[in-house]
């Protein structure tokens, strides 16, 4: 919106700033460690690139500057005047040229030196070039301070000024002093001006902007002027008149018939007629404030005369307004509009622009072609239709009506069967089958299937008398039958075995003589398997006699031990016995004299130490317990014994990991 | 409502069983079986992997050329309901059925037959093998034919308490 040509315009380094950004910078990017033995050319080059890029930073920002400021014979030319009074072109041109011209300089400068550096045959040599070639680029710039400076000032000027388009719809209000020109801006747009009751309140130019039919219009609010020589006129004057000059806006000249202002009617009316001449090609609406007042009717003679000799000019309306009780303010924003509209669209038919676009637009009418009347085409049934009404008991009968009879929403469910379209509606309602025999009733119907069958009937006929299926029945033998009794029979077995597995796995184990079996079962098994047992079963009757007479003697020898308690030497045996020696009877059993019983072995001690002193055992099985509930509170500790006081783990995960929400945190 | 076909290994998946994977591409692929799900989504071929009619048919184990076939497939043409072509359909598929039945049973013959040569040879190999050898029922001989050897009581030997490591202790109570 604000193109009012004038951008943004980047600050303006003063002088002693632009030195230290750009010598800076020449330091940050470029290499700083030299040594004097290196290379000659090397050092040439190192020296060289430092001043180039100096003279590289002065033209880029010199350029950007340059570019940046605008150019005033580029501007349009209310702007190109408006900075003219305002900063004076004379003194801008010079300022841009005097940077130009130290453009051009500092080039020079280095080219110089960086040929003198072509030259230099010792790095003392080239750093001295370098800084010559340097000191000079800054003096010269050193002397742009007060261009500098003065266009920092006009920059941060024009930064503030009001973004006015010279193109767009413009309301320009402009006469005497304190006439109320702000007044009026102030109630027809959001601006907001400064209003006081003394001269020259307004100082420069003020931009407002209002919707009018839809479109943005901006109003300008020009500083007052008076009557004198255009020479005479100070700056705050002249930027009026540079905007009442240069832009094609409608011209709104107020006048004060009161008075109040300080200036005669008269003086007034004379300062219309002399500016009048940059009102040419504009639409200009007299504008007489104050009417609260004085009003126009109210006037004296001669003091109305004049005003009508200006009422009266060509082109020129009037209007009666006053800023304070409202009166008329809106009907002089509409007219002033409406006003400047029609002139800028009369000013454009004018202008030689309007023939290219008025070649583009076309309308298209179309021509009759033949005397024949071609007449929309409405079929009768369409015509006869009887329109629906709800009242009427004759009335077509809509899906509604159905599902309001058959129980309502919820209820009713819509058949959408009965507008199958098919060739007999009797077979509306068939149910048809989806699945048989395990296949898709879809996937087979085809219009002409029985065509197809045909065709496969008929091959199917040719197969059979080629004998296509003979030797149907001559596939199996006997032995292909016994293989497959053989395969059933073994898969029998590998169910029962695998079955049996199964079984097994949550079984417990059962002792090696669970399934022991009687002599009789095995000999009749293995009679029955065809094999002789007599053998196994002559042997296994010895061993049976053999150990049955073992057993008898012992029985014998433990009776006759029981006889004589205590005596030891009446063990068989016709040899010596001496004191201390093994019995050979190991399983004979003995007392102690404290009445445990002891265990046996060649190298176990006689008694057993835990139960002597014991009377019997019930005080043995009760010392056994006692000693139990001692130790249960440090098994229950997982201790190795009452001398172990490991902590096993230091810092339990649990106790010391996470949010705590109940219990202690101690463990002992 | 119809009755899909496994997308692995090519079974019926009837109404209401298996599951299917829809990917994103739109392409629906149904399963009969977690089994073959899981085939699926370890990537492997269905005509590679033994089991499945694919790889039945890529081996030649099946007739997939033949007239009977062409009976069935889905057919993207809409058809209008009519009722005596559902009738012929339905009798026409018992018909095909039939007739396909034949050709398949005559098909598996005709492989089978190449190879019965190598099936009669590994049969004999096989009965070789595993055959087992019945004996003869021994002749039940007349017992007491062997001597039993009567247990001779041997005085033993006497031993020396003298001698270190005759069955004594080492203790000094000699007499």
């Amino acid at each position: 919106m604000s193109t009012s040509g004038l951008k943004a315009i980047a600050p303006v380094p003063t002088a002693a700033d632009f030195l230290d950004i750009v010598l800076s910078k020449t330091q940050r990017k470029t290499p700083t460690v030299i040594h004097k033995n290196f290379k000659i050319s090397r050092i040439r080059n190192f020296y060289m690139r430092k001043v180039k890029f100096t003279q590289d930073s002065f033209d880029e920002k010199l350029s950007a500057i340059l570019e940046e400021f605008p150019m005033l014979d580029d501007l349009h030319p209310f702007l190109s005047s408006l900075m003219n009074v305002l900063y004076d072109k004379n003194h801008y041109k010079l300022a841009l040229g005097q940077l130009r011209t130290c453009r051009h300089l500092i080039d020079q400068v280095a080219k110089d030196y960086v040929r003198l550096l072509k030259f230099g045959d010792s790095l003392y040599r080239c750093k001295q070039l370098k800084r010559a070639a340097l000191g000079r680029m800054a003096t010269i710039m050193r002397r742009q301070k007060d261009p500098l400076a003065y266009l920092e000032q006009v920059r941060q000027h024009i930064s503030r000024l009001p973004a006015i388009d010279p193109t767009s719809r413009t309301l320009l209000i402009c006469g005497y002093p304190n006439v109320g020109k702000s007044s009026f801006i102030n109630k027809v747009t959001r601006a907001d001006v400064d209003v006081q009751p003394y001269a020259f309140t307004t100082k420069s130019l003020f931009v407002g902007h209002l919707d009018y039919r839809y479109m943005r219009w901006q109003v300008i609010d020009t500083p007052g002027i008076l009557d004198h020589p255009l020479e005479d006129m100070n700056t705050i004057e002249m930027q009026s008149i540079t905007a009442l000059a240069h832009l094609k806006a409608c011209i709104l000249y107020f006048m004060d018939l009161s008075e109040q202002c300080g200036y005669t009617i008269e003086a007034q009316c004379k300062l219309f007629h002399s500016i009048k001449p940059l009102f040419s090609n504009k639409p200009v609406m007299l504008v007489m404030n104050k009417i609260d007042v004085v009003r126009l009717e109210d006037l004296s003679a001669e003091n109305r005369a004049l005003v009508d000799e200006i009422i009266n000019g060509e082109g020129i309306l009037n209007v009666q307004v006053s800023c304070y009780t409202d009166e008329g303010v809106m009907e002089l924003k509409n007219k002033a509009c409406d006003a400047l509209l029609e002139h800028r669209v009369d000013a454009k038919l004018k202008g030689n622009k309007i023939n290219s676009i008025i070649n583009r637009l076309h309308v298209a009418q179309p021509k009759a072609r033949d005397e024949v009347v071609r007449e929309p085409f409405i079929p009768d049934a369409v015509k006869e239709k009887k329109k629906y009404d709800k009242n009427d008991p004759e009335r077509r009968r809509l899906e509604k009506d159905i599902e309001a009879e058959e129980g309502g929403a919820g209820v009713y469910n819509i058949n959408l069967k009965k507008n199958y379209m098919l060739e007999d509606p009797d077979w509306k309602m068939d149910v048809m089958p989806e699945i048989m025999d395990g296949k898709n009733v879809a996937d087979f119907i085809d219009p002409d299937i029985l065509e197809k069958l045909e065709a496969l009937e008929r091959e199917e006929e040719k197969l059979q008398a080629e004998g296509f299926y003979d030797s149907e029945e001559d596939m199996f033998d006997s032995d292909d039958e016994r293989e497959a009794a053989e395969a059933k029979i073994s898969l029998q077995k590998k169910l029962v075995s695998q079955h049996n597995k199964k079984s097994m796995k949550n079984r417990a184990q059962l002792p090696r003589t669970a399934g022991l079996r009687t002599l009789d079962e095995l000999t009749g098994s293995l009679t029955k398997a065809g094999l002789d047992p007599s053998k196994i079963k002559e042997r296994a009757e010895k061993l049976a006699a053999v150990a049955g007479e073992k057993r008898k003697r012992q029985r014998e020898e433990e009776e006759a031990e029981m006889d004589v308690d205590g005596d030891e030497e009446a063990g068989e045996g016709d040899w010596m016995d001496v004191d201390g020696e093994e019995s050979t009877t190991p399983n004979k059993r003995r007392k102690s004299d404290s009445g445990a019983v002891t265990v046996r072995g060649p190298r176990e001690p006689r008694s057993n130490r835990q139960l002597a002193g014991m009377r019997d055992s019930t005080q043995a099985a009760k010392a056994t317990k006692l000693r139990n509930l001692g130790q249960r509170e440090r098994n229950y500790q997982a201790k190795a014994g009452e001398a172990d006081r490991a902590i096993k783990t230091k810092m339990p995960k649990h106790l010391f990991a996470g949010k705590r929400k109940m219990g202690k945190t101690d463990r002992r | 409502m119809r009755i899909e076909k496994c997308y692995f290994c090519s079974k019926s998946v009837y109404p209401g069983h298996g599951s299917a994977f829809v990917r994103n591409d739109a392409k629906v692929f149904r399963f009969c079986t977690s089994k073959c799900h899981k085939n699926f989504k370890m990537k492997r071929n269905p005509r590679k992997v033994r089991w499945t009619k694919a790889f039945r048919k890529a081996a030649g184990k099946e007739m997939t050329i033949d007239s009977t076939i062409e009976f069935e497939k889905r057919r993207n043409i809409p058809v209008r309901y009519n009722r005596e072509l559902i009738q012929t359909t339905v009798k026409a598929m018992k018909r095909i059925a039939e007739i396909k039945g034949r050709r398949e049973h005559a098909f598996w013959k005709n492989r089978m037959a190449a190879s019965r040569e190598k099936l009669l040879a590994h049969r004999k190999k096989k009965l070789q093998k595993t055959s087992v050898k019945l004996l003869e029922p021994m002749a039940v001989d007349s017992p007491g034919a062997e001597t039993v050897r009567e247990k001779i009581k041997v005085p033993a030997k006497p031993r020396s308490a003298l001698i270190a490591g005759e069955g004594r202790s080492m203790g000094m109570d000699l007499d």
